[in-house]
């Protein structure tokens, strides 16, 4: 059974913008879009491990701060011509809080 | 030998006659042509978009002095025909000379009818007629203010966008309850008047001007009901007269205008008319295309061929408010033989009104939508029965036609015998044989082939689809780059459509403009941000999340997701408890990196991101703010030691620069902007490379700009010398104002000059003292809500959730 641990209120994000979680086995960027959806990512672009959660949120993508790679809310894949993932999160909502997979939080160790 | 042909009048008739009778017989006459405006030949219809800055008088030339030249055409500008002696076949101008014909042409036009209240004739109160009337309205809108336009037909409201968008304050006073009363039922007036609201106009309608007040100048106007409305400026726009005085003195015969019959000719055989000036079968015209098909006739007379015969034209208008669209042609007198059909389509702001009479369009008026605009003027005009479709008539072309259809597939299905062009009568079929004939492939081969869209430019789109059609994938259309994937506009339509349409968010550009994108993307957002911020800079606030990261944490990024901080040091100038402040920092927050970066000051290299306000807290304390060595705004100014120490010192520079630097700081532009300040031509603080570089000379102080010296090395220009600091100062804010409203989003300063030209930049912030002055005030207006040290806020808690997690989860591996 998946574990759900509650990292804080949606509201505690910016709209189009994105927080950091600093977790057991480095940073996860959480994003909120403008049209209220909460995604989590592994804050290191696919790229050269740029800050994600530091870059621009337009629709469901998020623009890497160091070189503008586009990376993919719904699956932390780059977009266009680049290729690399992110690793996906998997997010839950329970009212207005926020809860991501504990497992998915290990796995991605640096 | 060849005749003598004399044209008075110098307008759009005059100089489309021209080109019909050089296209038929070019060496049949010596002709002679008398303007009383002291130019050369524009296209009058496009004043409005050069009052509303859309245009500038150049665009809108039609006959240089040039093509007068190569037409062997004797143009005397600037000098009206006072008197026509029909006996001696001469005319005598108001400079004395006088000039025999054996064939004379009167283009004079129509003048502006002037209200006859008191006050009239003050200073202030102007017309909208010609390029004078421009300019001096665009004089009275470099010193803001008030202005009353009185007269809400399509020119007044012409004349209250432009002079809104130019930052006016303005009222229109419209005579009837609502406006456009003959075409718009009131609640469609209502909809035109909110656009018009929504443009900052204010409209009152229902209002009779009683005087005009004023002592030296014009301060105001009365209401017949005692109300006064403030005004600097005042507008009269209520109508025209034709201009018949000359022809009435020489014995013609005139009704309102210069009676002629279908050959163009006036009661004397030997003299012909076209124009506004005058009247054909009991009509006065006051659009170009009826006067258009007149030179052609006129030309076509002179030109030996008997037949050609002018019979009355039918006229077609469109308002050319940007943002607003309104067609209306026809007739709308209600009787009881008439029927209307509507269609109202609030939440779209779309109102479509069509009179029929026995089955035939009379009149038709579309608003919010226009598409449809050429097809009903074409029914109209065919006088087509249109009783098999009165059910979906309304609807448009391609509800009447069977299904919907896409843009140009509806232009596909259209009869050639349309008209596409109102203003030059330019049909279909017209278009498509000479892009064919003439294997044409650009926007402006058609326009110079054709003349569609050549004059008031609202057929363009049509005309580009037309082009689509006939070409396929061959047709190119001369396209702007567009700012991103979300848009087809580019930066400076989008800038101009902003400023236009008074957008003043992110959301209300993306929605009035038709963004693609729900939310735009990394390139569009910033870009769109500083626009608004620079042309808005009192009401706008500021939108983080469109800010690239450095900007919005006020630092800059490194690779490895640490902060590099660079406090300001005033033209390059520190001191003993600056340099301990920044020791302090370093070693309380573990920073590893203090560099002497190539701007003149000190980089804090590797700052952890959670320790940022802390290290800026610390950084006030000792007086420092940000030095922006991350923003697209101002960044240094770079200084040497100048007169104060150095031996060939000339002036202050490291004063200056210190100067320049405390009253620019914070300024947000379009790219990053460097300057620099030498204190003599030995030129040691680099002046010469920089976006704005001042060289001290004996006599006062060099300008220089539009230098860069990374990607590209490029030295600078010499913009103009100055007497003094505060003169100096002026000039570098007046030209970074121009700079900030014309750059394009990412466009460093040397670059905006190569497109714009550095005569252009030297003309509006040196040679024209008025626009210079009216720069500096907006610079100076923006610099208000600008210097705000960022970082005091942020260590005052501002944004605090940029800077710490929102959840920590570390632990959570040993909890386990
Ligand atoms: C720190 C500094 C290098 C140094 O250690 O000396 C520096 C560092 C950077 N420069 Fe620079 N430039 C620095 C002086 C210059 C100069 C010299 C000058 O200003 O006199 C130039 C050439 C002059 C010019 O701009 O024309 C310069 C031309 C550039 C360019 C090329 C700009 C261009 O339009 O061609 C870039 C790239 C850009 O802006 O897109 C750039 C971009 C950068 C960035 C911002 C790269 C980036 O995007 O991260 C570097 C940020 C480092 C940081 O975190 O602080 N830097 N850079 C200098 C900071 C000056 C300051 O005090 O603010
Ligand atoms: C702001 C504005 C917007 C307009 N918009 C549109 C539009 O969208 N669509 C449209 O169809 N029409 C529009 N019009 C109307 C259109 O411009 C006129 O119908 C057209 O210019 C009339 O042409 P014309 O040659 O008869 O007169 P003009 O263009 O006025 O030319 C007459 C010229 O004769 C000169 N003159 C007069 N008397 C003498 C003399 N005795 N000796 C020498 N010179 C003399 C005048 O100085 C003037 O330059 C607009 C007009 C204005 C002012
Ligand atoms: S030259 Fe400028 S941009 Fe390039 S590495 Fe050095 S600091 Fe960075
Ligand atoms: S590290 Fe993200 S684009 Fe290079």
């Amino acid at each position: 059974m998946t574990e759900w641990i509650d990292v804080g209120l949606i509201t505690d994000i910016p709209v189009q913008g994105s927080r950091v979680i600093a977790g057991p086995a480095g940073d996860i960027a959480v994003f909120r879009t403008a049209n209220g959806s909460v995604f989590a990512l592994r804050d290191r672009c696919p790229h050269k491990g740029g800050p994600l959660s530091e870059g621009m949120v337009h629709g469901n993508a998020v623009t890497c701060p160091l070189h503008n790679w586009v990376i993919s809310l719904e699956t932390g894949q780059a977009q266009g011509a680049d290729q690399g993932c992110a690793g996906k999160i998997p997010v839950r909502i329970e009212g207005e809080r926020i809860l991501l997979a504990a497992s998915a939080l290990h796995r991605y160790a640096a | 030998m060849p005749r003598k042909l004399v044209v008075v009048g110098n307008g759009m008739a005059a100089g489309r006659a021209l080109d019909e009778l050089l296209s038929r017989v070019p060496d049949a006459y010596s002709v002679t042509v008398f303007g009383a405006e002291p130019r050369v030949n524009y296209n009058r219809i496009m004043l409005s978009p050069v009052l509303s800055g859309e245009k500038t008088y150049e665009d809108i030339l039609i006959h240089d002095d040039a093509w007068y030249a190569s037409n062997r055409i004797d143009l005397r500008c600037g000098v009206a025909i006072n008197h026509i002696d029909r006996e001696a076949k001469q005319v005598v101008g108001a400079d004395g000379s006088v000039t025999d014909y054996d064939a004379l042409l009167l283009a004079t036009g129509s003048s502006p009818f002037i209200l006859p209240v008191p006050g009239a004739n003050l200073p202030g109160v102007v017309s909208f007629r010609d390029l004078d009337d421009v300019e001096a309205m665009l004089a009275s809108t470099r010193k803001g203010g008030r202005a009353v336009v009185i007269g809400g037909g399509l020119l007044g409201l012409e004349a209250a966008a432009g002079l809104a968008v130019q930052g006016m304050d303005v009222t229109v006073v419209h005579l009837t309850p609502t406006l456009m009363e003959r075409q718009l039922d009131p609640s469609a007036g209502y909809l035109l008047q909110r656009a018009m609201e929504q443009r900052g106009v204010t409209i009152r309608c229902g209002a009779n001007t009683q005087a005009i007040l004023g002592d030296a100048r014009v301060s105001g106007v009365r209401l017949d009901d005692g109300e006064e409305l403030p005004a600097d400026l005042v507008v009269m726009a209520i109508g025209i007269r034709p201009n018949a005085g000359l022809a009435r003195a020489a014995g013609l015969q005139v009704n309102r205008g210069v009676l002629v019959g279908d050959d163009m000719r006036t009661s004397d055989p030997d003299i012909f008319a076209v124009g506004e000036c005058v009247e054909h079968g009991g009509v006065c015209y006051g659009l170009v295309a009826p006067l258009y098909d007149m030179a052609k006739v006129a030309a076509a007379r002179l030109g030996g061929d008997a037949t050609a015969r002018f019979s009355g034209a039918l006229t077609a208008t469109r308002l050319k408010v940007t943002g607003v669209d309104l067609f209306s042609a026809g007739d709308f007198d209600d009787g009881g033989d008439r029927q209307e059909v509507v269609l109202r389509d609030v939440a779209r702001g779309v109102y479509k009104r069509v009179v029929l009479k026995e089955d035939r369009v009379v009149g038709v008026v579309l608003y919010g939508d226009t598409a449809d605009g050429s097809w009903f003027f074409d029914l109209l005009r065919r006088g087509a029965d249109v009783s098999q479709m009165r059910d979906t008539l309304i609807h448009g072309q391609s509800f009447a036609v069977g299904a919907p259809m896409d843009p140009v597939a509806a232009v596909a299905a259209l009869p050639d015998d349309v008209e596409i062009c109102g203003c030059n009568g330019v049909c279909k079929g017209k278009i498509v044989q000479t892009i064919t004939g003439e294997g044409l492939t650009s926007l402006a081969d058609v326009r110079a082939h054709t003349k569609a869209s050549a004059s008031c430019g609202a057929c363009t789109g049509l005309v580009e689809k037309l082009m689509a059609l006939t070409l396929g994938t061959a047709f190119a259309p001369a396209t702007v780059e567009p700012m991103c994937g979300c848009t087809d506009l580019g930066h400076d339509e989008a800038r101009r459509l902003i400023r236009a349409g008074a957008l003043k968010s992110i959301p209300a550009v993306m929605q009035e403009l038709g963004w693609k994108t729900s939310g735009g993307c990394a390139r569009c957002r910033p870009a769109l941000n500083y626009y608004l911020l620079c042309d808005w800079p009192e009401e706008y606030e500021d939108d983080a999340r469109s800010r690239y990261v450095n900007e919005r944490v006020h630092a800059n990024i490194q690779k490895d997701g640490t902060y590099s901080v660079v406090p300001r040091m005033w033209g390059g100038l520190t001191n003993p408890r600056e340099l301990r402040a920044i020791a302090d920092v370093a070693e309380r927050y573990d920073i590893p990196t203090v560099k002497v970066t190539g701007g003149q000051r000190i980089d804090l290299l590797g700052v952890r991101k959670e320790d940022l306000p802390a290290v800026w807290a610390d950084l006030n304390r000792a007086g420092m703010v940000s030095g922006h060595a991350y923003a697209k705004g101002l960044r240094t100014v770079k200084t040497c030691v100048g007169s104060d120490w150095c031996r060939f010192g000339t002036q202050d520079s490291t004063g200056l620069g210190v100067r320049i630097e405390k009253f620019m700081w914070g300024s947000w532009t379009p790219a990053k902007v460097k300057m620099g300040v030498s204190g003599c031509p030995r030129n040691c603080a680099e002046a010469t490379c920089k976006d704005v570089g001042v060289i001290c000379v004996d006599s006062g102080f060099e300008i220089h700009f539009a230098g860069a010296a990374g990607l590209h090395i490029k030295g600078t220009q010499l913009l103009t010398r100055t007497a003094t600091e505060v003169e100096c100062i002026e000039v570098i804010a007046a030209l970074t104002q121009l700079y900030r409203e014309q750059g394009r989003y990412l466009e460093r300063m040397y670059k905006w000059a190569d497109r714009v030209g550095v005569d252009a930049i030297r003309a509006a912030v040196v040679d024209d003292a008025g626009r210079r002055t009216s720069l500096f005030e907006r610079f100076v207006v923006s610099q208000r809500k600008a210097q705000v040290d960022p970082w005091a806020e942020r260590a005052g808690g501002r944004d605090a959730h940029e800077f710490t997690p929102m959840a920590n989860l570390k632990l959570l591996e040993a909890a386990e």
